[in-house]
């Protein structure tokens, strides 16, 4: 280990180290630290009896996340094969309209949706020039699904893209050459073939969804989820104590999602970083 | 053996508007080994995609048993291909990749079983069963490959390149494996190459193809020894090719003096392409040879050396166990029967003159290029392409 060839390389991820070390040990040293502590620093286990009263907003945090990574994976593999359809002109042109909603800022994107869902906005003003009776579409579970699909579907659709781009042609070829029809390839190899990025996609759009709070406040009026409490607690009540107990509580379940994705597949594919 | 299981009839195959096949007509056996051979881009693999139902000709038919092919697709045809790089299924074992093709067709799980150990044993992978394809080496994917293609027991096998990624002992190996697994079922084996010495000694007929057209189908011996214009007498193996007249039957003019054949069919006077193999010119002393030159090039091959001889301005390639250097005066002489003459065709000309032979090249564009070294990077690279 003392050769200077592993030296050099300790040397040259040092800063890494250094970096990794003082923004993420130390924030959740700091996130357990308060978790399991009292505002007067003691050691206490009372801020987990007080979560227990939020298991409603927890539950729909994780059901509403659920639902748009749903949605979003519904929408985005048809989309991403059919994509892989085209010529390679087509196909690059098309993945820059995918990522086009990605360069615009997240806040200004849901102020946008906002304006097309109030009881004023776009498709109401639509709807009454049509004639046709007004919905009532910001302020529901509908309208958080909808904002959540609207910003995070990018990134459920770039892992599938690229998973599916990296199957070679002669690979279907010698799938129908040994038998199957164009449904059966798909089964047998595509969709196989696939797992790694829908698994990557799902665990990009679900962290996110579950522990959002702008798009639940812009869109959703009074339904709270977990993330608008956690911001809540050490914003307005500088209630450290609570909120980092709730994050840590949000960190756990997430880990066990995507420990429970990764069972898909197999564990030694790059799952997450495709 | 005598009855036809494919019939190519003038196919022609177009990409982007370039003529890619150029009506192509070929007749395929039940039960032979056929070996479409020709420089990279003539067409092999558009032509084995032909069989295989990947593309499908503008013009032309296609018959398999008799019946057309038209617009059928892969799945619905009796043949397997191994692919040029095996396209093995990156997510399956090795049995699981074997078992494939059965699996499709609904094969119960004892007979699959079976099968699939049964191809297992054919292509020596006993015991990789579980291997994963990333842990296997180019030799075994290619195992693989040969496995999962028969185990669905297909009428026809085609094969494109399947032994061009292995390096040279172990593509000897393969190749008398794959004539014995071909021997041993009997089916049909399209072998896609372009190797010459893999086509000679597997097939028992081989196409020679060349921009899209066939030029000369026949067995091994056939290619070699009768080769049917210039190209083909240049691409299998070496040959010196001069213009020549046919006098007559049975006499032939070339190289500034008549020389005694066996050919005959030609009119009187008609030019041709006589072909002659450098082992088959024998050389000796210059008074006592037919004709006589100056060497300018002299490699040692192993079992032979392979020497430039300067005739009259046209430079002869020859073979001989003498030591022979640079510098001698020789005379070569040919007999009768070692005279192939052809007919002129859009090749004449281009082929079979070694004075631009690649290690005079070298050396014009090496100033400090010897002989010696000339000699030892000739011996050692094997100049196998
Ligand atoms: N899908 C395609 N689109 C356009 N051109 C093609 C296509 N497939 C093949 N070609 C062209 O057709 C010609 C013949 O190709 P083919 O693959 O049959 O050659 P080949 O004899 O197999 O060569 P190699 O020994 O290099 O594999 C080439 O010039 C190639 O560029
Ligand atoms: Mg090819």
């Amino acid at each position: 280990m003392t050769n200077p060839r592993a030296l050099r390389q300790k040397l040259v991820a040092a800063p890494y180290l250094v970096w990794a070390a003082v923004f993420i040990v130390v924030p959740l040293a700091m996130v357990a630290y308060y978790a399991f502590t009292d505002p007067a620093g003691n050691f206490t286990l009372s801020n987990f009896h007080e979560i227990a009263g939020f298991s409603h907003t927890f539950i729909l945090s994780i059901w509403l996340g659920l639902l748009s990574t749903i949605i979003c994976l519904l929408i985005s593999y048809p989309l991403a094969y059919l994509i892989t359809r085209c010529s390679p002109k087509t196909q690059r042109l098309l993945m820059v309209l995918v990522m086009l909603p990605m360069w615009i800022n997240l806040l200004l994107r849901t102020y946008a949706l906002m304006k097309l869902l109030e009881d004023t906005g776009f498709i109401n003003e639509l709807l009454s020039l049509l004639h046709l009776p007004p919905v009532h579409l910001i302020n529901t579970e509908g309208a958080v699904v909808a904002g959540m699909v609207y910003n995070f579907i990018p990134y459920m659709i770039l892992p599938i893209y690229n998973v599916m781009t990296r199957i070679e042609t002669p690979v279907l070829e010698a799938s129908r050459d040994l038998g199957c029809n164009g449904f059966q390839t798909f089964r047998r190899v595509v969709f196989p073939l696939s797992i790694p990025g829908i698994v990557s996609g799902v665990t990009m759009v679900f962290v996110p969804s579950v522990s959002t709070f702008y798009i639940s406040s812009k869109l959703g009026g009074s339904i709270t989820l977990v993330g608008d409490i956690i911001e809540y607690t050490f914003n307005s009540e500088a209630n450290y104590n609570t909120g980092a107990t709730m994050s840590l509580i949000l960190m756990g379940m997430i880990l066990l999602c995507m420990l429970v994705m990764n069972q898909f597949t197999g564990g030694d594919e790059e799952a997450i970083l495709v | 053996m005598a009855d036809l299981i494919v019939s190519l009839q003038d196919v022609t195959v177009a990409f982007d508007g370039e003529i890619v096949l150029d009506r192509v007509s070929l007749d395929i056996q039940n039960g032979e080994f056929i070996t479409l051979l020709g420089p990279s881009g003539c067409g092999k693999t558009t032509t084995l995609r032909i069989l295989g139902g990947f593309v499908e000709p503008q013009a032309g038919t296609v018959t398999f048993d008799g019946r057309s092919m038209k617009g059928v697709p892969p799945h619905k045809r009796q043949v397997s291909t191994i692919f040029q790089r095996y396209a093995l299924f990156p997510h399956l074992n090795v049995y699981d990749n074997i078992a494939f093709g059965l699996r499709v067709r609904k094969t119960p799980e004892a007979e699959l079983c079976e099968r699939v150990e049964q191809v297992l044993n054919m292509v020596n992978l006993r015991g990789f069963e579980k291997r994963r394809i990333q842990a296997l080496s180019g030799g075994q994917q290619q195992r693989v490959a040969i496995a999962r293609a028969l185990v669905t027991r297909p009428k026809m096998l085609l094969l494109d390149e399947p032994l061009a990624a292995l390096d040279l002992k172990l593509r000897k190996d393969m190749q008398v494996e794959l004539k014995n697994i071909q021997k041993s079922l009997g089916i049909t084996f399209v072998f896609v190459t372009h190797d010459q010495e893999e086509a000679l000694s597997m097939s028992d007929r081989v196409v020679v193809m060349n921009d899209g057209r066939i030029q000369q189908i026949g067995t091994p011996q056939d290619v070699y020894n009768e080769p049917q214009n210039a190209f083909v007498a240049d691409f299998i193996g070496e040959s010196n090719i001069i213009d020549g007249v046919m006098l007559r039957d049975g006499l032939c003019r070339f190289a500034g003096r008549d020389f005694e054949c066996v050919d005959g069919g030609f009119d009187r006077e008609q030019p041709v392409d006589v072909v002659i193999r450098p082992e088959d010119v024998k050389v000796g002393a210059p008074e006592a040879g037919m004709l006589s030159g100056l060497v300018t090039g002299s490699t040692f091959k192993g079992v032979h050396y392979e020497v430039i001889v300067d005739v009259n301005g046209f430079k002869w390639m020859v073979q001989t166990t003498a030591c022979i250097t640079v510098g001698e005066h020789i005379g070569l002489t040919v007999g009768p029967e070692d005279i192939h003459v052809m007919r002129k065709s859009e090749y004449s000309g281009l082929f079979g003159d070694y004075s631009t032979f690649s290690d005079e090249m070298d050396r014009l564009s090496d100033p400090a290029f010897s002989a010696e070294e000339a000699a030892a990077a000739k011996g050692g690279d094997g100049d196998d392409d």
